[in-house]
């Protein structure tokens, strides 16, 4: 299990962490974000590199878990 | 999510906006400049003594309160903070200094291209060089570390100043100085400026309008969206400027400009890669701290007090051209943002663990 900790960055940082995470093709991965914009985008991202994404939320925490379909 | 049209139309919004003021009687294609605003704002509290820019205007504090209201009502106010201030304070700094060498933030870049000012040309170049820079870095991990949830209060701080800098300005204007000659005395009607600035502050929030964004993400992820917004202005500028005849293309005789390119494009050079450090443009960090950002209100007080540094020892240009302490800065200025951006970089991180030998 890949997990990414991008709390308290904004974009584009959220991103590139997870595009790193992706380039290593895992399974599945977790990215935590904390923001709206940076969720959008994480979302958008994964989408578009063929995982599908369920998202929980945490408080203030909002956790993008992701799976290969 | 706001698609390419409403960025396409907001950034028009600001571009009509900038010649609607620049017709107006605010300074010519500086109808909207926020480095000016800010460097105004600054003269107009004394904290530099160029008497010919000091005016508070009131499209800057119209910026942030229009963002701080549509936070609040969309339920994005938050208070966040302490990633890196004092680098984000420096880099503030040394951002409004290059501005002031090129005599103008980004968006004045796009208003004065739209103007037919040639001498912005460079100044692109520069800006679009800066922001690969910076992109090469973020590339390798570069970042500030994360910011936190702080005391709701804090977020407060900075639009309520806003606020009460604005109540000055229209019950104890004798508190401030107002430019009697010059750009600083240049001036659309107060309630214009700040309904204008209330409208930007507003659609920039609900956009997330950025001029470096734009370029940033048009280089790093293809993504065009920000760039849109910047479009948008130049367009709407240039119809705006050429249908009430403020077009006028070339290189010299510019408002407000100077013609040595060299230094044109090193000012935003400058501007570039510190707005890819700090995450935004002079515009971006004026909304972010009505949302309660502040990192980006201390980014604000860095605009300032660069401001005042840039005007107190000459290092800001004029129409005659940059000055010798404005090129030492800037080429000083990049050396420690260079140093800055690898030091919080992956680049960095490999040499110390490769050098340090564990047990």
């Amino acid at each position: 299990m890949v997990n990414v900790d991008a709390r308290g960055l904004s974009c584009p940082q959220p991103i590139l962490m997870t595009k790193k995470a992706v380039e290593k093709k895992p399974e599945s991965l977790t990215v935590t974000v904390d923001n709206e914009t940076a969720k959008n985008n994480v979302l958008r991202f994964l989408n578009s590199s063929g995982y599908t994404v369920s998202i929980v939320e945490d408080g203030e925490d909002l956790q993008l878990i992701a799976k290969t379909n | 999510m706001i698609g390419k049209k409403g960025m396409i139309m907001a950034g028009g919004v600001v571009g009509l906006l900038s010649v609607v003021l620049g017709y107006f009687g605010n300074p010519a294609n500086m109808g909207y400049c926020i480095a000016c605003f800010v460097r105004d704002v600054t003269g107009a509290l004394g904290m530099h003594r160029a008497e010919v820019v000091q005016y508070a205007r009131p499209e800057l504090m119209g910026l942030v309160l229009g963002a701080f209201i549509m936070a609040k009502t969309k339920n994005e106010f938050a208070s966040k903070g302490g990633s890196a201030p004092f680098i984000r304070f420096f880099l503030g700094a040394l951002m409004m200094i290059g501005a002031l060498v090129f005599l103008g933030c980004p968006l004045r870049m796009v208003l004065r291209l739209a103007g037919g000012d040639l001498n912005a040309l460079p100044a692109a170049g520069g800006f679009a060089v800066g922001i690969a820079i910076g992109i090469f870095f973020l590339n390798r991990g570069f970042n500030l570390k994360r910011n936190y949830t702080l005391v709701s209060t804090e977020g407060y701080i900075f639009p309520m100043l806003n606020l009460l800098l604005l109540f000055i300005l229209v019950v104890f204007p004798g508190l401030l100085i107002f430019s009697e000659a010059g750009p600083g005395s240049m001036r659309a009607p107060l309630v214009l400026s700040l309904i204008s600035g209330l409208v930007v502050g507003g659609m920039a929030q609900r956009t997330r309008m950025c001029t470096m964004g734009g370029v940033r993400d048009a280089f790093l992820f293809r993504d065009n969206l920000l760039l849109m917004g910047f479009i948008g202005i130049f367009l709407i500028a240039l119809a705006g400027n050429l249908a009430l005849g403020q077009f006028n293309l070339g290189f010299a005789g510019q408002p407000v400009a100077h013609t040595e390119t060299l230094w044109n494009f090193m000012g935003m050079v400058v501007v570039g890669l510190s707005a890819v450090m700090l995450g935004g443009c002079p515009l971006r960090h004026l909304i972010l701290a009505g949302e309660g950002n502040t990192d980006s209100a201390i980014t604000v007080m860095g605009l300032m007090v660069g401001a005042a540094f840039a005007h107190n020892m000459s290092l800001a240009s004029s129409p005659a051209g940059a000055t010798s302490g404005g090129k030492i800065v800037v080429m000083v200025g990049m050396l420690i943002m260079l140093g800055i951006a690898y030091l919080n970089s992956e680049l960095a991180d490999s040499k110390v663990k490769g050098d340090v030998k564990v047990g």
